[in-house]
């Protein structure tokens, strides 16, 4: 394995040790690089993606068409029907979220963006791709072991969880713990490497205010992450030990408390939400100045607003326990707490209006789903203040509401943003351009099946739906004809929504290989990653790692007859 | 050796960036015993009973393995201020008898549960147990993962390369005996 | 590696002997048998050794203020999980739930009856029987 960074100069020659030509395995399989890791991140999560949404499909078309023979799966079992929407939800959180919105464009935009020529532990970053790699087989694995896929939902209550004899998924639930943790410590190498590169590795001159929303973003939510992590992960163990060894923590019949665990989890649970809401937040921050050419509105309020955020996220985790039979007293003090986090949240959304108010505001692919991000983000944070009302929430725990509502947090936040990230900064990682007419079409047809999924879905959880129910059949108050309509709705735009996902690799692999060349700065924009060349070489500065002097959103500024003024340009 | 990125070499946040990391770990494994324990105070303070259940641990043997840990802990801090006066063969030294202080820890707690197992007091028999095992094994790891970073520290070291690392893997050392100076009163004092 | 990071080891053996005495004074501490002595000696000491510790082996007083800051943000975090969730594992019975076995363990230990080293009762019994001796001498 190379031991050395090679720093290459224009002529593509290794800096050190003479000429050093990397081989292929050292290029992109163990690179050290950290856009090549970036690139690993992405591709797995985009694959995971895949399968997530592929899941998806095939517990839909069960409750829109009981009993149907799925193409491309068969007949859906309970057990595979909780074996899916277990696997959908932990893969798409800790699988895709994780993976594409803080590894892979922490990798690829923090060096950049501040001005580095990598990240500070190239192979500390490396092991934290190849432990994710490794969770990410192992999850995969588990739909193949005797029993199938752990089938006990993404929060993994006990006793469903621990006892073999009620979830009869011995070692396929054993192997979800086993992924998730190994998730949890590659995140944590991640996360320690993204802070640490963030905090000591900025450009001569760049100064706290001068660090790009998506930067600060990414770094609060790895703190955020590794700050809540910690419980989970010692929970983690514990219930491992519930499963294999036979301790009772979470058994009340022995000694243990199963309320423990959903203390535990929620800690983390809650937390995460931030953790993958703030790098989207950031991503959306960085291509709205750069579409509506203005200067982001109140950068610190920003900045501060994420910050309390995320100390308000760790007051709030038992809001998901309200019919869990916790302490009264306590779901009072959560029900405040949970109310208060939709402060600095809306106060975010204002300061990106504002952003756009009186912008020359230019309608590109990347700018269409950051704002769509707002607006489908808006509809999740408003549901979301109905149930964080303790009252409320009784009724609504565990119906579709819940779902649609999360769903519309989760989806803007995973899929939109990822969305508005990759096609902003695709010229910068392939060096060609994305074709705009098919990027607004496949827009269009996600946006749409997208609401169309969801919305019916709040209608039904209002009437009454409720989760996890494999047929709905069975409960002819459910299974009224408009009721089933709705479900056949829901399901039919889902296909479609992922049909449409086509367009996009159709599109990604059409511009990689033919697009026209991009250019160092297509976008005209004023950060330091656009300074490279497109796509940076290794070390992405050959001629020379670039000096900051001033803020990173310098749009239509008077002192300067371009409309941008780079933050490496001399005053 | 390698050549490190220049990345590796900034320090904007005025700390040098191994430092900086290492207290980021720590940071990270304050919240993963901090759950840990702080579970297991939780029950502690609801169930009378388990002050039974703790008399059997042995005192003695929590506090020789406290001994241990803290004249290990002292080595590695000879080792860090050796390192800094450039002697690096004397840091090996103080590393390899950190890391032998390590093994007696490890020598002691592996006589101690076997004679609490062979006594009926396994890790299923009740959930203080389950707790005392869990906690002490997790612990245990920690011992272990840093003996083996301190010998792979101690052969650079040897050759006077790297001597920095000397620091980062005391700090990380010290750590592990603070968490331990907890776990003393909590699983064998508070009876 | 600041210049006023520089000490003697007699320093160190020095900050060795004081934790080495206050080790002895811990353990000493519940042999008075009272139980907020012990609870002082264990806990109180052991707050002053994980300083001693921090500041006089790790140094965490040379590094820059917002390392301490990080610590003491991990702390806080940990006590508002305690404060948050102690509330219900400590009971033994909630809102339309109650922990059988805490309930039987308590009414054992009241009565005198607690089987130490065989668990909280219930199927557990079944288990552990094979364990044969009781550790209780």
């Amino acid at each position: 394995m190379a031991e050395s960074i090679p720093v290459e100069h224009a002529d593509g020659h290794a800096d050190h040790g003479g000429h050093h030509e990397m081989s292929f395995s050292e290029k992109y399989i163990f690179p050290l690089d950290h856009k090549m890791i970036a690139m690993q991140y992405m591709f797995t999560g985009m694959f995971m993606a895949v399968i997530g949404g592929f899941f998806a499909y095939a517990f839909r078309m069960q409750l829109a068409f009981p009993g149907i023979n799925v193409p491309g799966w068969g007949v859906v079992t309970p057990a595979d029907y909780n074996a899916l929407v277990t696997s959908h939800g932990s893969i798409m959180i800790f699988w895709v979220a994780m993976p594409v919105l803080i590894a892979a464009f922490g990798n690829y935009l923090i060096p950049l963006m501040i001005g580095a020529d990598d990240m500070v532990f190239p192979r500390v970053n490396r092991l934290s791709y190849q432990i994710f790699l490794l969770s990410a087989i192992i999850i995969l694995a588990s739909f193949f072991v005797e029993g199938g896929a752990f089938g006990g939902a993404w929060t993994a209550y006990p006793p469903l969880s621990t006892k073999a004899e009620y979830s009869l998924t011995g070692i396929g639930s054993t192997m979800w713990i086993l992924a998730v943790a190994l998730e949890f410590v590659a995140f944590l190498l991640g996360g320690i490497n993204f802070i640490t590169t963030a905090m000591n590795s900025r450009a001569p001159g760049m100064k706290m205010w001068d660090i790009p929303m998506v930067v600060w973003m990414i770094v609060i939510a790895s703190i955020l992450f590794m700050l809540s992590v910690g419980p989970l992960l010692a929970g983690g163990i514990m219930m491992m030990f519930d499963q294999q060894l036979g301790t009772a923590f979470f058994d009340p019949d022995r000694g243990g408390d199963p309320i423990l665990w959903q203390h535990l989890f929620w800690f983390f649970g809650h937390p995460e939400v931030y953790v993958v809401l703030l790098p989207a937040v950031g991503i959306v921050a960085d291509v709205m100045t750069v579409f509506s050419r203005k200067k982001l509105f109140g950068y610190k309020t920003v900045l501060y607003t994420a910050i309390g955020t995320g100390v308000l996220s760790f007051t709030v985790w038992a809001h998901h326990q309200f019919v869990a039979g916790i302490d009264p007293r306590m779901a009072n003090v959560f029900t405040v707490t949970t109310l208060l986090i939709s402060v600095p949240i809306a106060e975010m959304m204002f300061v990106y209006i504002a952003t756009l108010y009186g912008g020359s505001i230019t309608f590109k692919t990347p700018m269409l789903w950051a704002l769509a991000f707002i607006f489908e983000f808006l509809i999740g944070g408003i549901t979301g203040i109905f149930l964080g009302a303790s009252g409320n929430d009784i009724y609504m725990h565990d119906t579709y509401f819940v779902l649609a509502h999360f769903h519309y947090t989760f989806y803007p936040i995973a899929i939109i943003g990822t969305f508005a990230g990759f096609t902003h900064w695709f010229p910068k990682m392939f060096g060609k351009m994305m074709n705009d007419n098919l990027g607004k079409l496949h827009f269009w047809l996600t946006i749409i099946p997208f609401n169309l999924i969801f919305l019916p879905l709040f209608v039904l959880g209002a009437a009454g739906q409720h989760r996890r129910i494999y047929d709905y059949q069975n409960f002819p108050e459910l299974s009224l004809p408009w009721m089933q309509d709705l479900r056949q709705l829901a399901t039919i735009s889902l296909c479609v929504m992922l049909g449409a996902q086509l367009i996009f690799f159709y599109n990604v692999i059409k511009s990689w290989m033919s697009g026209p060349a991009a250019g160092k700065n297509p976008w005209r924009a004023s950060t330091l990653e656009w300074t490279a060349a497109s796509p940076p070489p290794h070390g992405n500065w050959p001629e020379g790692l670039p000096t900051c002097y001033r803020g990173p959103y310098e749009y239509s500024h008077p002192d300067h007859e371009e409309d941008y003024w780079p933050q490496n340009e001399p005053a | 050796m390698s050549a490190r990125p220049i990345a590796t070499t900034r320090s904007a946040a005025g700390m040098p960036t191994p430092r900086l990391a290492v207290w980021w770990v720590i940071a990270s494994e304050i919240v993963i015993f901090g759950g840990l324990l702080g579970s297991y105070i939780m029950h502690r303070i609801a169930h009378g009973e388990w002050a039974e259940y703790a008399a059997n641990t042995n005192t003695m043997i929590g506090a020789t393995n406290t001994f241990v840990l803290l004249t290990s802990s002292l080595f590695a801090v000879l080792a860090h201020q050796a390192a800094e006066r450039g002697d690096g063969k004397t840091a090996a030294r103080f590393l390899y008898m950190t890391t032998g202080g390590g093994l007696v820890f490890l020598t002691i707690k592996a006589f101690e549960w076997t004679s609490e197992i062979s006594h009926g007091m396994t890790i299923t028999a009740n959930t203080f147990w389950s707790f005392y095992y869990t906690a002490a094994g997790i612990h245990a790891l920690h011992v272990i993962a840093g003996m083996i970073i301190m010998l792979f520290v101690a052969q650079t070291a040897k050759r006077n390369e790297d001597l920095h690392r000397v620091e980062i893997i005391g700090i990380y050392w010290h750590f592990v005996d603070i968490v331990w100076i907890f776990l003393f009163p909590l699983l064998y004092i508070a009876k | 590696m600041t210049a006023e990071e520089h000490h003697e080891p007699s320093f160190y053996v020095k900050i060795w002997a004081i934790l080495l005495v206050l080790l002895i004074v811990s353990v000493l501490g519940p042999m008075i048998g009272i139980k907020w002595i012990t609870l002082l000696t264990a806990f109180g000491i052991a707050l002053v050794k994980a300083y001693l510790v921090a500041v006089n082996f790790m140094h965490i007083n040379l590094t820059p203020r917002y390392v301490v800051y990080l610590v003491t943000t991990t702390l806080v975090f940990m006590l508002l999980f305690f404060a948050g969730s102690a509330p219900d594992v400590m009971k033994e019975h909630g809102r339309n739930w109650e922990k059988p076995a805490w309930i039987a363990t308590e009414a054992a230990y009241q009565a005198g009856e607690l089987d130490l080293g065989h668990g909280h009762g219930g199927d557990h019994e079944a288990e552990s029987g094979h364990h044969g001796q009781s550790e209780h001498h």
